[in-house]
């Protein structure tokens, strides 16, 4: 068997403890309040690129942040039912995200310094987050 | 990130746990964003409905007005956004006595830290507008946008808990829009066909904000031969807000700051980029639905100006809504007591009509509301809730709002 691949990306420090998981990715853009049936644990808009997929204990990757100042409290509302993503990258994020993820204490980062991290992570990577140090690792088979 | 001696005490924990929680959190806001310091602020605005908060945020809100008066009182004059319910109304939407009892917890909650729960999102047309070079903590980003572009005020989009935080202490992490370097303009857009109806400069916002897309990018509009007004400022602004999570704009010889182009950017440095006729039918022809059944027409997100309603009532005087067809005109507690006094609201509940104050109809379980009552096509001259809406399972249409009252009448969209 093939070892894995190790991909190291640097990042402006984060938000939140280290965490690993299987990313999602996408370029679309992210809203807690426009794009997700919160109940469910799914993107519900349905113009939005991955509608229909679970986001439940996923490292979420996105292009950036949209609207929506509710999202600063809605990532602590997901993560106190335990139906949320585990981390979220963005190339840009706005203010609200980023003190959201605060308030839930979820892994956050942006502005990775090899460019758009929407193409450097695929969906399936075995990936890890570690916002203090500003690095996420990727595994790849 | 630098710290005064008042700000360490409180740091410390020697004023409270509620400030010492505040401290911490922007604290690490700030680092994220590169913030040197802290900036002193005038008044803060919270978002403050339950369905976002839930029962987490709740219960996070419980825990600290448990705290001492002197430790949980918010320091500078704290207001409210819309909540997701109207205690007089609920019923009748549909929503649950649960959500009310959430709904009551977080008030009593809020109104612990001394918070006035003026349950508005147009504070800046009837609570106190900020003064240009203010600094302020202010939630929902329409209020946002709109304070720093047409008033010239400071201020970032503040969530629920960073909004709290400055109210807690006073002072928010200085970035962002309240540095003045961020503030000059790095997209150029000249309009070429001028908006007539609110839902045309909504259109014309969303437009610009699905072009700009980044709460870092700064648009400067020319070509604007109107004289706007604050409700067209403020469906452009909000709709921009949706569609790109923009916080600022300048338009040429209209906003304080852009009496001209040069002074929000070097002309030579920015390729203008038309926004057309086309440009405008193409957006709306994003909304269809015409000839269908129409369930439940919304004026709301912004909430109605006392203008607007009487816009309204004046639409629908002599009329009666269709037998199957909802029609909810939200506004503020403040403008819903004005429209009472002055008779507007009797002429707008004549024709079958629900006049809903303090809240906002994307905000007040929407989702729910839509599978009790059965809406699914929904018609509004709002783009920003046109923007919304579908995540909560609605077909939404777009149109002015003579349109949408003659769709409510008829009872399919005209």
């Amino acid at each position: 068997m093939a070892s894995p691949h190790i991909i190291e990306l640097k990042c402006h420090v984060g938000v939140g403890a280290q965490v690993s998981g299987e990313a999602l990715v996408t370029d679309d853009n992210f809203s807690a309040r426009y794009d997700l049936d919160r109940i469910a644990g799914i993107f519900s808009r349905p113009q939005h690129k991955l509608a229909g997929q679970s986001y439940v204990d996923r490292i979420m990757v996105f292009n950036t942040a949209k609207g929506g100042v509710a999202s600063a409290w809605m990532l602590h509302e997901m993560k106190s039912r335990g139906i949320a993503p585990k981390a979220i990258l963005f190339n840009s994020v706005n203010p609200i995200l980023a003190q959201g993820a605060a308030l839930a204490n979820m892994a956050m980062c942006d502005r990775f310094a090899d460019g758009d991290v929407t193409q450097l992570i695929k969906t399936g990577d075995q990936v890890t987050v570690n916002p203090q140090s500003g690095l996420v690792t990727i595994q790849r088979m | 990130m630098q710290l005064d001696n008042e700000e360490q005490a409180m740091l410390n924990g020697e004023l409270g746990e509620p400030r010492r929680w505040a401290i911490e959190h922007m604290l690490q806001v700030g680092q994220f964003f590169d913030a040197p310091d802290l900036v002193p602020v005038t008044q803060a605005h919270i978002m403050a409905d339950t369905e976002s908060l839930g029962e987490a945020g709740v219960e996070f809100l419980e825990k600290m007005a448990a705290c001492p008066p002197g430790e949980r009182e918010v320091r500078i004059p704290m207001i409210t956004d819309p909540r997701g319910i109207d205690f007089c109304h609920y019923k009748r939407l549909k929503q649950t006595d649960a959500m009310a009892a959430l709904e009551q917890r977080a008030i009593d909650a809020f109104e612990s830290f001394g918070i006035l729960m003026t349950n508005t999102c147009i504070n800046y047309q009837t609570i106190m507008p900020p003064v240009r070079g203010e600094h302020l903590a202010f939630g929902d980003t329409g209020v946002v946008i709109y304070c720093n572009s047409v008033l010239g005020a400071y201020s970032n989009f503040e969530g629920g808990p960073s909004a709290l935080a400055a109210g807690l202490t006073g002072r928010t992490p200085r970035y962002g829009l309240h540095l003045d370097q961020n503030r000059k303009a790095t997209k150029r857009f000249q309009v070429t066909c001028q908006p007539q109806y609110l839902s045309d400069w909504g259109a014309l916002g969303g437009i610009i904000g699905a072009r700009t897309g980044s709460y870092w990018e700064v648009p400067v509009i020319e070509g604007i031969e109107s004289q706007p007004g604050s409700d067209e400022m403020k469906h452009m602004g909000a709709a921009m807000a949706s569609f790109g999570s923009v916080p600022l704009f300048h338009v040429v010889g209209i906003t304080p700051e852009a009496p001209t182009l040069e002074s929000v950017c070097a002309p030579d440095s920015l390729q203008a980029e038309v926004i057309g006729e086309a440009d405008f039918e193409s957006f709306f022809a994003r909304y269809g639905g015409k000839g269908e059944k129409v369930d439940v027409v919304v004026f709301s997100a912004p909430q109605l100006s006392l203008l607007e309603m009487q816009s309204l009532a004046t639409l629908l005087d002599g009329k009666k809504l269709h037998a199957d067809t909802s029609l909810l005109a939200v506004t503020s507690p403040a403008v819903a007591a004005d429209a009472r006094r002055l008779g507007i609201a009797e002429r707008i509940e004549a024709s079958g009509a629900l006049l809903l104050e303090g809240m906002c109809f994307y905000q007040s379980y929407a989702r729910e509301m839509g599978e009790a009552n059965g809406w699914k096509r929904l018609m509004t001259n709002s783009v920003k809730l046109a923007n919304i809406i579908g995540g909560y399972g609605y077909e939404p249409t777009l149109s002015n709002m003579e349109n949408c009252v003659a769709s409510a009448v008829a009872g399919e969209i005209v």
